[in-house]
């Protein structure tokens, strides 16, 4: 049998030979004509012409042309979906047929075909199928219900297939229990919130009986699918664990890495001082290691997962550092990954035998590797302080070997050495200048350059070196050139009498001749720098460094809790989010490690609620404030009535820093006179602020945004509402000169229950404004628009509009410092802008905040006296009853009042839209303008925000 | 899930294309013969990211296999999913080469259509696939065999089929070991490990439960405790500490877990039954000691011996150690004791091969060799590596017994005839010089 004559038929007038071929009476010649039409259609050619004479060749009881036919629909009823209408019946008798096999074909092949007519007709054969007889034909049926979801949702929803799809979980066969978990999981995840798998207990203890008897394909989805499940507390947790770990001893790779992620996550819920904690930690060990003698693509992805399992959970390979040495016969991608994890691995203990290693390898052939093996060697001398001697003299025999990459690479990486240890391996300086010409590379040469500024005063021809840098300064390549001129400028201010020249000679080469704004802005400021104030310039550009921190390139932690989570698949390679390659809705969910129970690693969360055992849902891990910025600043500003705000890339934050910086000197710099022209009429205070800038650059970037914003709340004066919520007066957010000329002030208010946003928007600019739209970044209490802002007409230059935004609190959560800071960013035709705001805690108070006195008694008994915290507010002039009144106004409740010794004593309480209680007991005396307020809750950080709010509603 | 599969040859030209899902377009074959086929530098991953478009891709012979996927697909498991694509090809139709790929397409359509059902993997065991995809059309089969079919492939045991008849109830156990190595110029072991596999060839008659037993330590040191405490000292000696095991998916993991026992219902015919792992107490048969001299700068003395180091009863064979030379050699001398040694240019390295060599033995090669003036960078010297075959587990492992009970049909272990064999060969044993 020679098929692969198929494949070389070229010549033309083919497609008429073959539609008469397809024609033919006899069968065989049939058969052989359209294996000719689907070898054509492999390699490329269009044979969609013969769509009617390929659809005649269906009607047969031959399985294998059949199945060709089946194929060729496939690929062209989507283009002809009218002819393809013709293939139905043959589809809807076969779904009828006796043999369980032609059944499952048909309603597979039914699926395959994305024809809207088509799928109508496939509803019926499909209810069918689901509930035949045949375990074959019912699993074929499962994924076919996938298939249907993908081409049409809806109809599947209408037509009741997703519960039969559930009814399959329970099936008797374990393997269309795997494929309806499969078809589920899928048809899941473009349904965020649907709850469609709705795993419990009973669900979970049915998957789990069939994961022992499905096949290796199976007893993956079911493993993925477990995944995603929420163990109730630690024994449920424990209890799963137990009975998936046997698959650590599967095999497939697959199942293995699966079984992984299940018990990494739940893992997280166990208490660490639990006997079983540790038996689980040593299970995971060997397995892991056995991935490493799978084939070599196995092991990259397996390398991939290792060095997240490393970061997260250091202690489980802490022993196994000879397995990933790197062999010769290694692929480089192989090669490469180990790399990276024996630097995560290495420690005091082993730090021998890695760097013997590290040093082999940096004779190896492949130039990427020697230079990653080269640099893991500085790696090691900063993260294992006790090595770094070692280190050191490994890099310099490296450069002994002259070989111009290792040089470089090793020059590099001695530059940050210093920066970790200075003042102790100086004496090599020497060594490194030797090499200076050999370094072509921008990154060595900035790096050397680096170090002959810095250490200037110890070399005795500093100056010459730099001198002879300086000559082909145009050619540089900027980094080196920003380096080359903090570096003479360094090296003037410790030996200003010799360089003088020098300075001069590279300021003007910065700033006169050449076009890179950065380099001119950079010697513009020095020029300044040491022209007004030299004592200052000395401080600014000699200022010591903060030493570099140990461990490099480890991935941000809510990262990596989301990447736990997808261990084994390709997120998990590529060490992205889903959403950062997934296109559409899918994999855009982000999945979060659970909350460990009852052990001291608890969260930081505001939420007493969890405490107590109320809350169904983990409490919610709150990130950092860190990556907010870039979480704001990569908004998409359509209206919150669709999907939540896109993750940041790990980049962001960073670039959020820099940008924000910028606006701020802008704005700093915007009325003096044009800073890039020739003459430098700016005052002092912009050296100043440039000066600041690099020293410190993450400190810095918070003061242009909570500076305007301390003395938001001017609390005198102002419109008060004697029985209605307290409602600060507006305040101005965004001040026009920031925002192109859009001026917005505003304030919250609560009405009805509702909280609102209240803004005027002004346009100072000379254009008409439109489209407007607003987002908020995570915060405290889960704010978030209700709906979009509603601005109808466009606002023409200097006109004022009033807007009024509804706000919910079901919005994603994170930790704000201010805890009541709101970051906003607000769109136009023009752009974007951000600002931000405090809201007064007072708008979260709900309308049911009311206590029962026992219970009141019980809570305050309850909460530790350590929660307590007082303060005094001064200058109120109001009876208890008038302050019981006005604060009710507020959602304040008064639940009883003592006197006692001609105090009143009033005991309040309020409720929070996240469910927080907080208690507060207020001391009237009469004839003292000082009361003194007690604040108990649960969550303590509230309490000043209380108490703010306390004193704004009692002072209006 | 997977969205597509496509198989090309060494050119790029698309042999099969099997696309399982709508995001996939003709494009992503372009694609990806573009950028990783015909890409310049060597593949620097198996997971290449094309336009959001990834591809997964494993190269047999000159034959490559790329599946496509636009989602966040379990990438451990496509993977697999393609190794177990090849062998099922290899159980089919031999070895994966164009000319076989070409001549078998419409058999690997079928293939592709059963095994992977809208891009998730169905039941891929050869033994159950090739009792309905023939080639050979449909013969008109009964129904209780349809049924027979379809709940084999469905079922628990979907590796194996009922009613299966020998007259000759057969075993074949092989142990093949891989010993790893790699040893610093110093003779200091800097790691070395046994990868080992247990292969089986079954030609057991029905549906045959079998259990199988080894000197693992955990099991001796258990079965110890409640037994005399005489023998203990003695059979624990014997017993090996096994790292890690894996299993094939007939074994039933949880009585592993819990029991540590290996009970199977076995496939018919050939299967790898386990894999395992160990790092403890491994003997090395062979003890390379190198000693490299270089002689000015033209020249490079080099001897290296070979020791071996097992009982001397046994015959090692296909002895074979290959030195690296450095690429500026110009002319060597060899002298060696025994066997035959040669320099191969093209290769760059001295071959020396040993037919067979008995235990506790010793044997050398001297060679000189020539070099010519160079201003290239200083030679990386290689690590010298080593090639042969043992008749014995460097492990240490020992089959202790495999039982086959089949109630139903009237043989008895005693009535299997039993073969075991063991194998040690060389994985990467290297010694750096």
């Amino acid at each position: 049998m020679t098929d692969s004559k198929y494949f070389t038929t070229t010549k033309k007038g083919e497609i008429f030979e073959l539609k008469a071929e397809l024609n033919s009476d006899k069968k065989e010649k049939k058969k052989e004509a359209v294996k000719k039409v689907i070898a054509s259609m492999t390699v490329g050619k269009d044979v969609s012409a013969l769509f009617p004479d390929v659809v005649n060749c269906m009607q047969t009881d031959n399985l294998e042309l059949k199945k060709l036919v089946y194929l060729y629909l496939m690929n062209y009823a989507k283009s002809q979906p009218d002819m393809a209408i013709m293939a139905v019946n043959t589809f809807v008798k076969d779904c009828e047929d006796p043999n369980p096999l032609i059944r499952a074909l048909a309603v597979r092949t039914m699926g395959c075909i994305r024809v809207d007519k088509i799928t109508e007709y496939l509803c019926e054969p499909l209810r069918k199928c689901l509930k035949d007889e045949d375990p074959y034909v019912r699993k074929t049926a499962a994924v076919c219900v996938a298939k249907l979801h993908d081409i049409n949702a809806q109809l599947v929803e209408d037509q009741g297939f997703l519960d039969t799809l559930k009814d399959l979980i329970s099936d008797s066969n374990p393997m269309v229990v795997a494929n309806a978990v499969a078809a589920l999981s899928e048809i899941a995840e473009s349904h965020p919130n649907s709850n469609l798998l709705d795993l419990n207990p009973q669900t979970i203890n049915k998957l789990l009986t069939a994961l022992n008897e499905c096949t290796e394909w199976g007893q993956i989805f079911i493993l993925d699918c477990l995944a995603n499940y929420t163990p109730r507390d630690d024994r449920e947790s424990q209890s799963i664990c137990e009975r998936v770990t046997p698959r650590l001893s599967h095999a497939n790779s697959a199942v293995v890495l699966s079984a992984v992620k299940v018990l990494m996550k739940f893992m997280e819920m166990l208490p660490k001082d639990l006997d079983y904690y540790g038996t689980l930690l040593k299970k995971l060990a060997p397995p892991l290691v056995t991935l490493l003698s799978a084939e070599p693509e196995l092991q990259y992805v397996a390398l991939r997962n290792i060095n997240l399992i490393v970061q997260r959970r250091p202690e489980i390979l802490k022993h196994e550092m000879k397995v990933f040495f790197v062999k010769y016969n290694d692929p480089i991608y192989v090669k490469l990954e180990k790399l990276d994890i024996m630097i995560r691995l290495a420690s005091q203990a082993n730090i021998a035998q890695v760097l013997a290693e590290l040093k082999e390898y940096a004779t190896e052939v492949d130039v990427d590797f020697v230079r990653k093996a080269v640099r893991a060697i500085g790696r090691c001398a900063i993260k294992v302080e006790q090595s770094a001697e070692r280190c050191v003299s490994t890099l310099l025999d490296l450069i002994q070997t002259k070989v111009n990459y290792v040089v470089q690479e090793a020059i590099v990486v001695i530059k940050d050495i210093f920066r970790k240890y200075p003042n102790k391996y100086e004496s090599v300086i020497a060594t490194l200048c030797e090499n200076l010409d050999s370094l072509d590379e921008p990154e060595a040469r900035a790096a050397m350059i680096w170090i002959v500024g810095e250490y200037a005063e110890r070399i005795d021809n500093a100056d010459e070196l730099l001198e002879s840098f300086l000559e082909g300064f145009h050619d540089e390549s900027t980094q080196v050139q920003l380096q080359l001129l903090t570096a003479i400028v360094k090296l003037f201010l410790k030996k200003p009498t010799e360089t003088q020249e020098l300075v001069q000679q590279v300021l003007s080469l910065a700033t006169q001749d050449s076009d890179n704004p950065d380099l001119r802005d950079r010697g513009y400021i020095y020029w300044r720098l040491l022209s007004t104030d030299p004592v200052a310039a000395k401080e600014v550009v000699l200022a010591e460094k903060p030493l570099i921190s140990e461990e490099t390139d480890l991935i941000e932690p809510t990262l990596l809790e989301e990447l736990i989570c997808h261990i084994g698949t390709l997120a998990s390679v590529y060490h992205k989010p889903p959403s950062a390659f997934v296109e559409g809705s899918r994999g855009v969910q982000h999945k979060r490690l659970p909350g460990s129970a009852g052990s001291g690693e608890s969260v930081d969360s505001p939420d007493p609620g969890s405490a107590a055992g109320a809350s169904e849902a983990p409490p919610a891990v709150i990130p950092s404030q860190g990556d907010l910025l870039g979480d704001l600043l990569n908004l998409d500003l359509t209206p919150p009535t669709t999907t939540g705000p896109p993750p940041a890339p790990s980049s962001g934050m960073q670039l959020g820093a820099m940008d924000l910086l910028g606006g701020g000197l802008d704005s700093l710099m915007g009325d003096e006179s044009e800073p890039l022209g020739g003459d430098l009429g700016g005052g002092a205070a912009m050296g100043a602020g440039f000066g600041a800038a690099p020293a410190a650059m993450p400190a810095s970037f918070s003061a242009p945004v909570s500076g305007g914003l301390d003395d938001l709340f001017d609390l005198g004066g102002g419109v008060g509402m004697p029985m209605g919520a307290y409602s600060p007066p507006k305040t101005i957010w965004l001040p026009a000169m920031k925002a192109k000329g859009l001026e917005i002030s505003g304030t919250f208010a609560r009405r009805a229950g509702v909280i609102q946003m209240e803004m005027t928007l002004t346009n100072k600019a000379m254009s008409v404004m439109t489209d407007f739209a607003i987002q908020f970044n995570r915060n405290s209490f889960g704010l978030a628009p209700a709906g979009p802002l509603q601005i109808l007409t466009p606002l023409s230059p200097n006109q004022s509009i009033e807007a009024s935004l509804p706000l919910s609190t079901v919005g994603p959560v994170m930790k704000m410092e201010p805890l009541t800071n709101l970051q906003v960013a607000v769109k136009n035709n023009i752009d974007v802008f951000y600002f931000s705001c405090q809201y007064p805690i007072s708008m979260l108070f709900v309308e049911d905040g009311k206590m029962e006195r026992q219970v009141f008694l019980a809570t305050w008994k309850d909460i530790p006296n350590d929660n307590e915290s007082q303060f005094q507010i001064k200058d109120c002039h109001l009876s208890s009853d008038a302050t019981s009144n006005k604060l009710q106004g507020s959602n304040v409740f008064t639940i009883a009042k003592r006197t006692v010794e001609g105090q009143d004593m009033l005991y309040q309480s309020m409720k929070l839209t996240n469910g927080i209680w907080v208690l507060a007991e207020l001391r009237v005396q009469t004839g003292n303008p000082n009361y003194t307020v007690s604040l108990k809750c649960r969550a303590p950080e509230v309490s000043q925000c209380v108490f703010q709010s306390y004193e704004a509603m009692l002072k209006n | 899930m997977i969205g597509g599969l496509f198989i090309y040859n060494h050119k790029g030209e698309v042999l099969i294309s099997r696309v399982y899902r709508d995001d996939i377009g003709r494009n992503a074959v372009d694609a990806f013969r573009v950028n990783v086929i015909h890409a310049r530098q060597q593949v620097r991953s198996p997971v290449t990211n094309i336009a959001r478009t990834s591809f997964f891709h494993v190269k047999r012979s000159n034959i490559w296999l790329a599946a496509v996927t636009k989602q966040n697909v379990n990438a451990t498991m496509v993977f697999e999913f393609l190794y177990k694509m090849c062998d099922v090809m290899a159980a089919y139709f031999g070895k994966i080469s164009e000319e076989n790929v070409k001549n078998n397409f419409v058999l690997i359509y079928e293939l592709l259509d059963e095994i992977l059902d809208f891009g998730y993997p169905q039941n891929s065991e050869t033994g159950a696939l090739k009792t309905f995809i023939t080639q050979q059309g449909i013969k008109s089969q009964s129904k209780e065999e349809q049924a027979q079919i379809t709940s084999q492939v469905t079922g628990q045991i979907g590796w194996r089929r009922e009613g299966i008849k020998y007259r000759r109830n057969e075993l074949f156990l092989d142990v093949l070991e891989s010993v790893n190595l790699l040893m610093s110029p110093q003779g200091q072991v800097l790691s070395a490990h046994v990868s080992g596999r247990v292969v089986m060839k079954s030609y057991l008659s029905g549906m045959p439960e079998c259990k199988f037993g080894m000197n693992d330590k955990i099991v001796i040191d258990k079965q110890n405790k409640g037994g005399s405490s005489e023998e203990g000292g003695k059979s624990g000696k014997q017993s090996i500490a096994i790292d890690d095991c894996t299993f094939h998916q007939c074994v039933r993991l949880s009585k592993f877990d819990s029991e540590r026992s290996i009970s199977f219902i076995p496939p018919d015919g050939d299967y790898e039954l386990m894999r395992y792992r160990t790092t403890k107490d491994i003997i090395l048969p062979f003890r390379v000691i190198p000693l490299v001299r270089e002689v000015g700068r033209t020249k490079l003395e080099v001897k290296v011996v070979i020791k071996s180091n097992f009982k001397s009863s046994l015959l090692a064979q296909k002895i074979e150690v290959r030195i690296p030379t450095p690429l500026n050699t110009s002319g060597v001398q060899l002298i060696c004791m025994k066997g035959k040694a040669k320099y191969k240019a093209s290769e760059n390295a001295i071959v020396w091969k040993i037919k067979r060599m008995a235990g506790m033995k010793e044997s050398q090669i001297s060679a000189e060799i020539e070099l010519l003036p160079t201003n290239d960078k200083k030679w990386a010297r290689p690590p010298i590596s080593m090639n042969f075959e043992v008749p014995f587990a460097p492990s240490g492992l020992k089959v202790r017994y495999l039982k086959v009970f089949e109630p139903k049909l009237n043989y008895s272990d005693h009535d299997v005839i039993k073969w075991v064999r063991y194998i040690g060969r060389s994985g990467i044993y290297e010694t750096r010089c």
